[in-house]
């Protein structure tokens, strides 16, 4: 029933006041990269991001169903939801499509930062509609070779440097391990003032031991 | 018919010439007692597909034999000699058949093998290995380097290569003429000379916490710590690696054992004293 990881990176790490989101920059297609500077997120709202891997064709156009009915929700109430309550959305709506006729096959994380309690928030769902609340994560290969770093070396309370380094930690054993070349990272950090860019070193070089 | 009656009138470990190909290469076959190359085969047309068939339970999950598979196993070179770590677990299918497998094989005072892949084999072929180091001292008045020990199991597991031989392991040891040296051969035929492996179901993981800070000019005790933290890494991820960690230091005065220590209370230690593994806690179940 499960498929088999993608080369597809994507990472989330939480930390005292900010979630931060890392996807891939490949697009791939079979042998080829269609383009190197793709981007695999979509801003929720102010303070939730969703980035998302899998099936072709049905990431874009799930995440974006899933942009446009927070965005309406927003519009209609003046107020957003919370990442928990967006993540318990996303989640029925998967649960849902992977009873029709044509499932959505798409692999997700959710961060965000509580409105209202400014606390940091990462959800983990894949595209059987499991959702699992956790402190960091990934999808993919990337799980193989950065869940045994982030068991290691993870705190709960680390800040936004902190959480940068944490994560060029995890990008490095990728260019060092993963066969293929990923293309770089596209990292953006989600803080209670709202969702930010950040600069990252995609042209660092790895060596191997 | 008289001829095939009479070729199989005997237990089959009594028959001569069932593996032809093989023939030429009778190192140690009669002359010597121990480990022998003449095996008993089924009684079928292709010995190696018939097995492939039997075993083979990734095409096939209620094939009727199970191989042990799943391991972590490391070993890397430092300034200070070789490190070698394992877990303990040996699994077939989902079965946990034993939590206290030495994986590490002592071939002779400075020579350790790893174990990753069928036990069977790897048991049989290292000892078989110690074997051939052995004759090779005998012969040539001095030991074997870690480059000659490695080519004659290379050598020999592709002799074997598609008969279903299943086996990831590294060669580790420090010798007078090539100071430390570690060498990985699998079942495939593949010999590679390298500073840092892992091999098995666990080795992503393992990689994961070593490559991060692997340094060659590690201190001993750092050497020994990170190679143990990052066996607890594999065993905690990957669900076919547990049971103790067995620790090796290789030196130039021959190797040192380091304990073969459960990793439970090590986990539990490595938890609470320096907060990492965050993600086990109940801190979240009232979220979803």
């Amino acid at each position: 029933m499960y498929d088999a990881p993608t080369m597809e990176v994507l990472l989330g790490i939480t930390g005292k006041d900010f979630t931060l989101i890392a996807a891939s920059k490949a697009a791939m297609r079979g042998a080829t990269v269609l383009k190197a500077s793709d981007d695999k997120t979509r801003a929720l709202n102010k303070h939730t991001l969703m980035a998302f891997s899998g099936e072709a064709g049905d990431t874009v156009q799930f995440a974006e169903y899933i942009q446009a009915n927070a965005q309406l929700y927003s519009m209609r109430n003046e107020a957003d939801l919370s990442p928990s309550a967006l993540a318990n959305f996303v989640r029925g709506e998967l649960a849902s499509s992977l009873r029709s006729r044509k499932p959505y096959h798409v692999n997700l994380l959710l961060g965000g930062v509580d409105p209202i309690t400014h606390k940091s928030r990462l959800y983990w769902l894949d595209y059987l509609a499991a959702l699992a609340p956790v402190p960091y994560a990934a999808h993919g290969y990337a799980q193989y070779y950065c869940l045994s770093i982030l068991d290691k070396h993870h705190h709960p309370d680390i800040s936004l440097g902190q959480g940068i380094k944490l994560l060029n930690l995890c990008t490095d054993e990728l260019k060092r391990r993963l066969p293929i070349d990923f293309k770089g990272m596209v990292v953006k950090a989600v803080t209670k003032d709202g969702i930010i860019d950040i600069e990252f070193d995609d042209d660092k070089v790895v060596h191997a031991a | 018919m008289d001829t095939l009656v009479a070729r199989y009138s005997r237990p089959a470990y009594q028959q001569e010439n069932q593996f032809d190909d093989i023939e030429e290469y009778d190192y140690a076959a009669d002359s010597v007692s121990g480990p022998s190359l003449k095996f008993a085969m089924p009684p079928v047309a292709h010995p190696s597909s018939w097995l492939r068939a039997a075993t083979d339970d990734r095409s096939n999950p209620h094939c009727p034999i199970k191989i042990a598979h799943g391991t972590t196993t490391l070993a890397f070179r430092f300034q200070g000699g070789i490190i070698v770590a394992t877990d303990s677990r040996a699994t077939a299918g989902n079965w946990i058949a034993s939590q206290t497998v030495k994986k590490v094989i002592e071939i002779n005072s400075d020579l350790l093998g790893t174990m990753a892949g069928g036990a069977a084999d790897c048991q049989y072929w290292l000892a078989w290995l110690g074997m051939q180091c052995r004759l090779h001292e005998l012969r040539h008045k001095r030991r074997i380097s870690v480059a000659a020990a490695s080519k004659i199991l290379a050598n020999l597991v592709y002799q074997y290569k598609g008969m279903g031989l299943s086996m990831g392991t590294m060669c580790a040891g420090v010798t007078k003429e090539e100071g430390p040296a570690l060498y990985y051969i699998d079942s495939d035929g593949t010999r590679l000379a390298g500073n840092l492996f892992c091999v098995g179901s666990g080795q992503t993981f393992a990689y994961g916490v070593l490559d991060a800070e692997y340094r060659y000019d590690l201190t001993v005790e750092e050497a020994l710590e990170l190679g143990s933290r990052s066996i607890l890494a594999a065993t905690h991820r990957d669900a076919y690696s547990g049971g103790f960690i067995n620790l090796y230091h290789v030196k130039e005065s021959g190797w040192e054992k380091h304990g073969f220590t459960d990793t439970n209370p090590v986990f539990w230690k490595t938890k609470l004293e320096k907060a990492e593994f965050s993600n086990v806690t109940s801190d979240f179940s009232e979220e979803v």
